[in-house]
């Protein structure tokens, strides 16, 4: 497909996928606030796991000292993404430690100093503009980069396609559809240079030749910022979208701007795309320019609990609590944490839970905020079909796997289900949806696994 | 967990605030202009007979859960839009008991024994009408009309028989159209004003309860139908239940399908129904007995008519 040549904005519809809702977007409290560094925390607590793929095995012990940067596990395993020290400081020790998943996972505990002392091999690189497709491949693995969206997939994994396939487009998300989360929106605005610089950077890793930024039409300041500094560069092209949720859903994204349709069961690059978050550009370029591995991200602190909402850019493994805590506390007291986005986040039962590479946002609800409607039997209103990005039938996905009937719930397209939460969003019967396609997802793949066994 | 007292539970965690009863709550406000016009045209009558239908309704259902040890759901609105439409569908002349005898039957056997809500196959409002029309048929064919006047309409009497399709099927006399849009002729309460019945449907429809598919599939078929058989299918749009039934029976959550094609194909076969019912059956008038076969199709439409996954590349039967 050709891409027109600027004037999108103008001159087209918006573009967008078909079906989606219209979840109230709450982002007014965060929206226009600036990132903002805060002093780093005395202590971080470093999941040894905090990406999809194999878990890093730690390579320092208790009583280590260690820099910003340092590396400090890594794994043999093919898909696995190396983790840094995110402070300066002495490793405290290697333990179990709750997570975000809700479970226990090992940990590097790091006691900060303080100082922030980078590592000695923290330096910018003059031969930026140099290195080749397999260096920058390799520096982007060294650097512990995985998609800063949400799902946290190992960029180098995704940069390199597999045997017999290429990638033609890279897309950039910078949709940021999840309501409240605005820390993708801010990097625009206050680092498009860097989106743009990390760009270049992805499309000769990936070796493509045109590169499209999708960005919701609510985000006006970023897509001037972001036109600036692409600087009529032809193939950059920036893409305006409907304001919409899942809008940011690779599948839907690379719909609504390429049309091109991930096949079910497949990967974008089936259709020669590779999507990267905003986000991520930003890390890459940090890591290839700067020689700095991923050790910090940006994260949206909000919700009406929170005192004063923030985006905060903090070390990795900082603390859910601490990050309240530089938020000004609490107004009233939370019912629900969840780190993520309303629609896709993962509530938590403690704030003593250290975010990662994959935390966008931190989401505090208030009791009324977070009551749990009872289910009321399913009236077939047909509006989880209507909104189902993937033009699935959530009612009767979840029907039969309520009644167990696994086999059906397969039939209807169980796996396709990416789980954007929509189906449940809608329905005015307060049914728990996804909760019951999960359910089917975990017992079909069991199922699978267990006939291959 | 213990201690934290936080919430733990599966995403999403933001959700509309749209609820089962606020959609029947506006469906019932949605059919206040088809009432209105049943009231200014049939008086007291139709006021008391709505009142004993929705109330009959009402206390059969919480009577039936509460014989049953179930909890009593009567807030949620669906007996109510349950007599309501039942009301509106009878004539006006009915004594007040047969419309409670629908009513209760509505309720107790269409919807209840079958599960209660979300669980019937067909809607109860309409097997309510059906069973009136078996077991007092003299009663459901009685007809006043709202004017006393209809100059179209040679030897006029009041207390006819006639509604504007018996006219029209027996001796070909066709009502004009401005008493059938504003409601001007004899037949059930909330049927004879097309004009109020389209207020209510737009309603609906802006409030996204409803969409078009079926209604429009439904009406659409009637006319092309009508027309080709050398009617008039404007009358046949604005005469009978056709309309009431198109936005307010036939799109029934419960009884119809949830596929979007499987919505057209619906309403296609609601039209083809009523178009030959009207043209070559009995009885002058079909809707409501179209949509209940049609009820019973849908569970077969649906398994016909599932959406196109995203990204399925070919359809796999």
């Amino acid at each position: 497909m050709e891409l027109s040549e600027g004037g999108v904005l103008e001159n087209m519809a918006l573009r967008t996928f078909k079906g989606g809702v219209h979840p109230r977007y709450n982002k007014d409290a965060t929206f226009k606030k600036p990132i903002k560094n805060i002093p780093s925390p005395g202590q971080v607590v470093i999941p040894l796991h905090q990406h999809t793929g194999a878990p890093c095995e730690p390579l320092v012990k208790a009583g280590d000292e260690v820099k910003v940067g340092q590396k400090i596990g890594d794994s043999k395993a093919r898909l696995t993404a190396p983790v840094h020290a995110s402070v300066s400081g002495k490793v405290k020790a290697v333990v179990n430690h709750l997570q975000s998943s809700g479970m226990d996972g090992l940990c590097v505990v790091i006691e900060s100093d303080g100082l922030d002392t980078p590592d000695e091999s923290i330096r910018p690189r003059d031969n930026a503009d140099r290195l080749g497709k397999e260096e920058l491949i390799s520096i982007i693995r060294e650097a512990g980069i995985v998609g800063l969206g949400g799902a946290a997939f190992p960029t180098y994994f995704k940069l390199t396609p597999p045997a017999g396939k290429t990638f033609d487009t890279l897309v950039l998300n910078g949709a940021e559809c999840e309501p409240y989360l605005s820390a993708d929106h801010r990097l625009m605005v206050e680092r498009p240079m860097d989106v743009v610089r990390g760009i270049k950077l992805l499309m000769k890793a990936s070796n493509v030749g045109q590169a499209v930024i999708g960005i919701e039409e609510n985000k006006p300041d970023a897509i001037s910022a972001l036109r600036q500094a692409v600087d009529g560069d032809a193939k950059i092209e920036i893409v305006p979208l409907e304001v919409k949720y899942p809008q940011g859903a690779e599948k839907q994204l690379i719909w609504a701007i390429l049309r091109r349709e991930v096949p079910s069961g497949g990967l974008p690059v089936d259709v020669g795309v590779v999507v990267n978050n905003v986000g991520t550009s930003v890390a890459v370029k940090e890591a290839v320019i700067d020689s700095m591995p991923l050790v910090k991200r940006v994260v949206t602190v909000t919700g009406t609990c929170v005192r004063e909402p923030q985006n905060l850019r903090v070390p990795i493994g900082t603390s859910v609590g601490d990050m309240i805590e530089a938020c000004g506390g609490t107004r009233i007291p939370p019912k629900k944490v969840i780190l993520g986005g309303p629609m896709m986040g993962v509530a938590q039962h403690s704030t003593d839970v250290p975010i990662t590479k994959g935390t966008s946002g931190i989401l505090l609800l208030s009791e009324n905020e977070a009551v749990l409607e009872e289910p009321l039997p399913c009236i077939r209103c047909g509006k989880c079909v209507e909104v189902c990005p993937m033009h699935l039938m959530p009612l009767s996905i979840a029907g039969y796997a309520e009644a167990g009937r696994f086999d059906d719930s397969e039939r209807f397209g169980a796996l396709d289900c990416i789980e954007c939460g929509c189906c449940s969003f809608i329905c005015p019967s307060h049914r728990r949806l996804v909760q019951g396609i999960r359910l089917a997802k975990a017992e079909i793949r069991a199922g699978q696994s267990a006939r291959r066994a | 967990m213990e201690g934290s007292g936080l919430i733990v539970s599966s995403s999403p965690h933001q959700h509309t605030t749209v609820s089962t009863p606020i959609i029947m709550s506006d469906v019932i406000l949605a059919l206040m202009p088809a009432c209105f016009a049943g009231v200014w045209f049939f008086r007291l009558r139709a006021l008391a007979m709505m009142a004993v239908c929705v109330g009959s309704a009402v206390i059969t259902e919480a009577a039936l859960q509460r014989l049953g040890g179930k909890p009593i759901t009567v807030r949620d609105y669906s007996a109510a839009v349950t007599g309501l439409l039942l009301a509106l569908v009878l004539p006006p002349d009915l004594p007040l008991w047969t419309g409670a005898i629908g009513a209760i039957f509505s309720v107790a056997i269409a919807k209840f024994v079958f599960g209660g809500l979300g669980r019937n196959i067909f809607n109860p409002a309409l097997i309510g009408r059906a069973f009136l029309l078996a077991s007092w048929p003299v009663f459901m064919t009685k007809w006043s009309w709202p004017i006393i006047q209809a100059s179209w309409i040679p030897e006029f009497d009041a207390v006819t028989t006639a509604t504007p399709l018996v006219l029209m099927k027996d001796m070909g006399i066709k009502a004009p159209y401005a008493n059938l849009f504003f409601g001007q002729v004899a037949g059930c309460i909330g049927e004879t004003s097309a004009l109020a019945i389209l207020i209510g449907a737009a309603y609906l429809i802006y409030r996204g309860h409803i969409n078009l598919r079926i209604p429009l599939s439904f009406i659409g078929t009637v006319a092309v139908l009508t027309a080709l058989f050398g009617q008039d299918p404007l009358f046949h749009i604005l005469a009978g239940g056709l309309l009431l039934g198109a936005f307010f029976m036939a799109t029934d959550y419960v009884t119809s399908p949830v596929t979007p094609k499987g919505q057209i194909i619906y309403g296609v076969g609601c039209g083809i129904l009523v178009a030959l019912i009207r043209l070559y059956g009995g009885y002058p008038e079909g809707t409501c007995y179209a949509i209940l076969i049609m009820n019973a199709a849908t569970a077969l439409i649906e398994r016909y008519s599932i959406p196109r996954k995203f990204g399925e590349v070919k359809r796999v039967a």
